[in-house]
């Protein structure tokens, strides 16, 4: 199998109004609102309530599956993870200890963790939204057109051309151990872990050494054909009004949000 | 036939193969082929005719539908192991065959992997590099060799596990006139049982007495290789020939 299946691409391919709008301004649109929705204070119950129905509606809109979207989220949960000690560690109301530390679970931290959760959450699908609906060439441009620098942009992009050239080659490379990986009888196979081991780091070792040459092979192959050092990347299409406007009116929605919970 | 129904001198014997890549695209549309001990035969076919596919499946490294029987023993989980000590898989591209960071430690590793006893082990990889005419090349870097020489080692790396029957992937591929000549006066010498994916028709005659060829997945013709050179309208119509000769400047 190879690697580039296995990884799967992140887009997903849909014809919805979502994937037809501007990469750019999906890109500006998904780092304001994760901005904004990273302001909301703690219990502020309603205002998460109400910054998330709108990322619900664009996976709605976008059609992606709702399955693929909940298992790309759980990428939030490690960050949550690190949260936890929150519950613990802000003062207020007890509400219980834990019986092993004797550690006390306050009502303000609870709340606090869920906030986060909360957050992170909304902002991971949202991000997902984003990866889903544009493909990794135009998220690339997006950078370009949000002024990234060009050398960062270009890495960005060279690194994702590469990630499954590379992978490829690692997996061949395993297929080929495989191939030669028998069993005889009266003979203990595979031999010990500890050798085992050290296949599979000088194994590493040799994909890093190609991959290192192989960018030299790239780079003499961009030189032949008049590269300079400076990426250039072709213009990018004009903004179109339709999709300005609705990001626009979404930032415009999430920081109205942000600004009643502030007041009330 | 003996009781479990498996012919004792068969080599390989494949039923009715089938082999889909993950994206779908159906790669074997129903193999049947039978190859006896001793045999040498080669597989031919256009580019995407589903050779390399046939190869990696008598080895268990690609799984279909169907049954592949090695020397009796049905290829399954269980066995697979057992059927790498007997088919010795060499694949297209020298690259994806080393992995190892010298020519010593690839050539070494399939005895290795086997649990071979040290001395044995030596005596195998000392052999298996005499055999391809690389002995003294045991502490170089496998990818910085030549084409020519990458195969050799590679074809070492598969000779040094013994087995007694090879699966090579194009073998004389991308490689210099002489160095081609080199290779097939190898497998001329070698005594093992052979099936060999090639585009290189000129060597059939001399290593092979029978050919195979495959399009779109599927056996097209199999017959002594004569007879399947001498047959124009059919490597015409599998896309085997120039058609008209080369065009003139």
């Amino acid at each position: 199998m190879s690697f580039a299946f296995a990884l799967g691409d992140r887009y997903v391919t849909r014809a919805s109004v979502v994937h037809r709008a501007d990469g750019r301004v999906k890109l500006a649109l998904t780092l304001g609102y994760v901005l904004l929705v990273s302001a909301t204070q703690r219990g502020e119950w309603l205002a998460l309530v109400a910054l998330a129905l709108p990322v619900v509606a664009l996976v709605g809109v976008a059609r992606l599956p709702p399955g693929v979207v909940l298992r790309r989220s759980a990428l939030a949960l490690p960050f949550v993870l690190a949260a936890v000690p929150l519950a613990f560690s802000t003062p207020g109301e007890a509400l219980g200890t834990l019986p092993p530390f004797g550690w006390t679970v306050t009502r303000e931290g609870l709340s606090a963790l869920a906030t986060i959760l909360a957050k992170s959450w909304t902002s991971v699908v949202l991000a997902t939204v984003l990866t889903a609906s544009t493909t990794p060439t135009e998220l690339v441009h997006a950078l370009r057109g949000l002024r990234v620098p060009a050398l960062l942009a270009a890495v960005i992009f060279f690194t994702y051309r590469y990630l499954f050239t590379i992978g490829d080659e690692g997996s061949r490379l395993m297929r080929s151990r495989d191939s030669r990986s028998a069993a005889i009888a009266g003979y203990r196979s595979g031999g010990t872990l500890r050798w085992r081991a050290s296949v599979l780091g000088r194994m590493v070792g040799t994909l890093f050494l190609r991959s290192y040459e192989r960018s030299e092979r790239v780079f003499a192959a961009m030189q032949a054909r008049g590269y300079d050092g400076e990426p250039r990347f072709l213009d990018p299409p004009a903004l179109r009004r339709a999709d300005l406007a609705a990001a626009v009116l979404l930032l415009l929605y999430a920081a109205l949000v942000q600004a009643y919970a502030r007041v009330g | 036939m003996s009781a479990n129904g498996a012919h004792p001198q068969l080599a390989l014997e494949l039923r009715d193969v089938e082999f889909a890549y993950p994206d779908g695209v159906p790669a074997l549309r129903g193999v049947t082929l039978e190859v006896r001990a001793g045999e040498k035969v080669a597989l031919i076919g256009a580019n995407g005719a589903g050779k390399s596919t046939l190869l990696m499946q008598l080895n268990g490294i690609l799984r279909g539908r169907g049954k592949i029987r090695v020397l009796g023993r049905v290829l399954s989980d269980a066995t697979v192991r057992e059927i790498r000590a007997l088919v010795g898989l060499l694949f297209a591209n020298p690259d994806d065959q080393l992995f190892s960071p010298t020519v010593l430690d690839d050539v070494a590793f399939g005895p290795l992997h086997m649990g071979l006893p040290k001395p044995e082990v030596q005596r195998r990889v000392a052999e298996a590099l005499a055999q391809v005419g690389m002995s003294g090349f045991e502490s170089r870097l496998p990818h910085h060799l030549s084409m020519g020489q990458k195969k050799r080692i590679a074809i070492a790396t598969v000779l040094a596990m013994g087995t007694p029957i090879l699966a090579l992937d194009e073998p004389t591929a991308s490689l210099s006139p002489g160095a081609r000549y080199e290779l097939i006066a190898l497998l001329q010498s070698l005594p093992q049982t052979m099936l060999v994916s090639t585009h290189d028709l000129g060597a059939l005659p001399g290593v092979f007495g029978r050919v195979v060829v495959l399009d779109e997945g599927r056996i097209v013709a199999d017959g002594a290789t004569e007879a399947i050179l001498a047959d124009h309208d059919l490597l015409h119509a599998h896309g085997l020939d120039e058609a008209h000769g080369l065009p003139h400047a």
